[in-house]
């Protein structure tokens, strides 16, 4: 288990290395001179020759990804460009807002779809299976800025029962986790059903109603168990949507997560602290998958890491 | 034998014919179809079907509820919703086109190349492509258009670069099991070169599997552009793309909420549709391959 966990987090060494250099190659595209661009029209010859050299931008892009990663792997994200101040202070501050709001979607996802995946395979092709499947198409299908804009007009407009953007109590929490995690609940519905769908022809169901097994019992310790995998896979998959919907969520509802300091980075074309977020969300990213696949070992026991 | 003259034998009938005899039976699948289809004929005909020219203002008509003299409203400028709308649909239809095509040739080739070859070429290339796959799907767009800048142009490229990891891998996977087969060995065995095989025998047995492909991702495409623009890092104004309709609308929603919420209804019917004509092409070609 111990050796498994240290190749799978060796491997993720070169994926981010690839990934900063991905970054700084596309930062190098850009057309014209960074700095002069950051520094707009009215900046003097000599102010962007200072800019050019404190971003390294006098070096060739070998040096600069070498410093980059040396100083990376001392903890240092460097100053972003526009408030002088250091990336991972930054960072620290807008990073729990982020993570609240992704978590807290993630455990509405997981509920709602997961149920209701349950539900729909209990009862396939009745009533409640037909709106839940045209439902979960429809989720997957809206786009998830504009679930926001909705769900502000209905509920804190016309309703006028929850808050239209900002953070603070946790009645400002509810619009913007629900519609971070409605493509997810659409995702884990459809995937839960169908293999639920899958599990329950299994002879070992068979088995455990010959058994005596209630249909409860039969639903949730033998079959929902086995289904739960596939289902696992796909929310590791989704992790990625999840992360770029939580850039949409935050600046429909004006949450201060990391996505909508990233944009304001792009705006700013603050390069060190786009970059040093884009990072972060991508190391987000691989954690999580690492513990998708970890959990395989728990949910099915035939299923071991040596 | 002259007077069987009747239909064929199932097996004998042109595949088209038999795909869409199984296609037909699924009515959520129809149900796609005609929507891809009135959005194509919305994109082809938009100025024969707009009732109003899609950029004129009128300030003493701006954020018009919609039913009085505009259908859908008029927006923040006085402009025509509907035909907004209508014009928009060729935005995100030709966003989605080119760049699902970009990344399905450029998909193709390369995961081609891996399959095929194989070895330590195939390493590389997915190695590589695993990077791009391990990028949020959003955060890669907006690296590449905030390195490239704001436009139309930009945007299908960002979108289909975002595309291309997912097309070589399907790919990739599909030649690896193809090339197994007897008929490729056959073929070998008879001399024909790398080239004729793969042209001949390899890819052809692809085509199924990236015409689904490419239906499900001209949803994606739509929608990846649609929060792109959205982000007003997408296509710029004063062009009808309905994710900047949102964006702009989302202004005026407590005095006109119909700016932002009918293009954001226009994208979901639209991604519904290709979601639901991708499964039923899945299921019609293939009733086997995976979800």
């Amino acid at each position: 288990m111990s050796g498994y966990l240290i190749r799978r987090i060796l491997v993720m060494i070169p994926v981010l290395l690839g990934v900063i250099l991905l970054i700084m190659v596309t930062i190098d595209l850009i057309p014209g001179d960074p700095a002069a661009l950051m520094l707009g029209e009215g900046a003097t010859a000599d102010t962007v020759m200072k800019l050019r050299k404190s971003l390294d931008l006098d070096q060739p892009l070998a040096v600069r990804y070498v410093r980059y990663v040396s100083r990376l792997v001392q903890g240092d994200l460097g100053r972003s460009i526009r408030e002088g101040r250091r990336v991972n202070e930054e960072i620290a501050e807008v990073w729990p807002a982020t993570a609240q709001l992704g978590l807290t979607a993630l455990v509405v996802a997981i509920a709602v779809g997961v149920t209701v995946g349950v539900l729909s395979a209990r009862w396939p092709y009745s009533l409640f299976d037909n709106i839940v499947r045209v439902l979960s198409l429809f989720g997957l299908s809206m786009p998830i800025f504009w679930t926001g804009i909705v769900l502000i007009v209905v509920f804190s407009l016309v309703l006028n029962w929850l808050p239209a953007g900002g953070r603070g109590t946790w009645t400002h929490l509810v619009l913007p986790a629900v519609t971070l995690a409605t493509p997810t609940i659409a995702m884990l519905a459809r995937m839960t059903r169908s293999t639920m769908l899958e599990v329950l022809r299994e002879d070992y169901i068979r088995t455990a109603r010959a058994k005596g097994a209630g249909n409860r019992r039969v639903l949730i310790r033998h079959a929902l168990r086995n289904a739960l995998i596939p289902a696992v896979t796909v929310l590791g998959l989704q992790t990625g949507q999840l992360l770029g919907g939580a850039v949409l969520t935050e600046t429909v509802f004006a949450w201060p997560g990391i996505g909508r300091m990233l944009v304001r980075a792009i705006f700013a074309r603050d390069y060190v602290l786009l970059q040093g977020g884009v990072l972060v969300l991508a190391v987000t990213f691989v954690v999580i998958n690492l513990l998708v696949d970890l959990s395989y070992a728990y949910l099915d026991p035939r299923i071991s890491y040596r | 034998m002259q007077e069987e003259t009747g239909r064929l034998p199932v097996a004998y009938r042109s595949t088209g014919a038999a795909l869409w005899r199984r296609f037909r039976r699924n009515r959520l699948a129809l149900a796609g179809l005609l929507i891809v289809a009135l959005l194509a004929c919305a994109a082809m005909l938009a100025p024969a079907l707009a009732p109003a020219d899609p950029a004129r203002q009128s300030l003493e008509d701006k954020r018009m509820p919609p039913g009085g003299k505009y259908l859908l409203g008029a927006d923040e400028f006085g402009r025509d919703i509907a035909s907004r709308l209508i014009y928009g649909s060729r935005i995100a239809l030709m966003v989605g086109l080119v760049s699902v095509l970009f990344a399905a040739v450029l998909g193709t080739a390369l995961g081609t190349v891996a399959g095929y070859v194989g070895g330590a070429v195939d390493e590389a290339l997915m190695r590589t492509l695993d990077v791009l796959l391990a990028f949020p799907y959003l955060l890669l767009a907006i690296a590449i258009v905030s390195a490239l800048g704001p436009g139309l142009q930009n945007t299908i490229l960002a979108v289909g670069v975002w595309a291309t990891p997912g097309f070589a891998r399907v790919i990739r996977g599909s030649v690896l099991a193809i090339k197994e087969q007897e008929y490729v060995q056959a073929a070998r065995a008879a001399g024909a070169g790398t080239g004729r095989v793969v042209v001949r025998h390899v890819l052809p047995n692809c085509i199924s599997i990236l015409i689904v492909y490419s239906a499900l991702y001209m949803a994606s495409a739509i929608l990846l552009e649609a929060a792109l623009s959205f982000l007003g890092l997408g296509v710029q104004p004063p062009t009808p793309s309905w994710g900047l309709m949102v964006s702009t609308g989302r202004d005026f929603i407590t005095l006109a909420p119909h700016i932002a919420t009918l293009p954001g209804l226009a994208i979901a019917v639209t991604v519904l549709g290709f979601n639901l004509l991708g499964d039923g092409l899945r299921d019609a070609l293939d009733p086997k391959m995976p979800a």
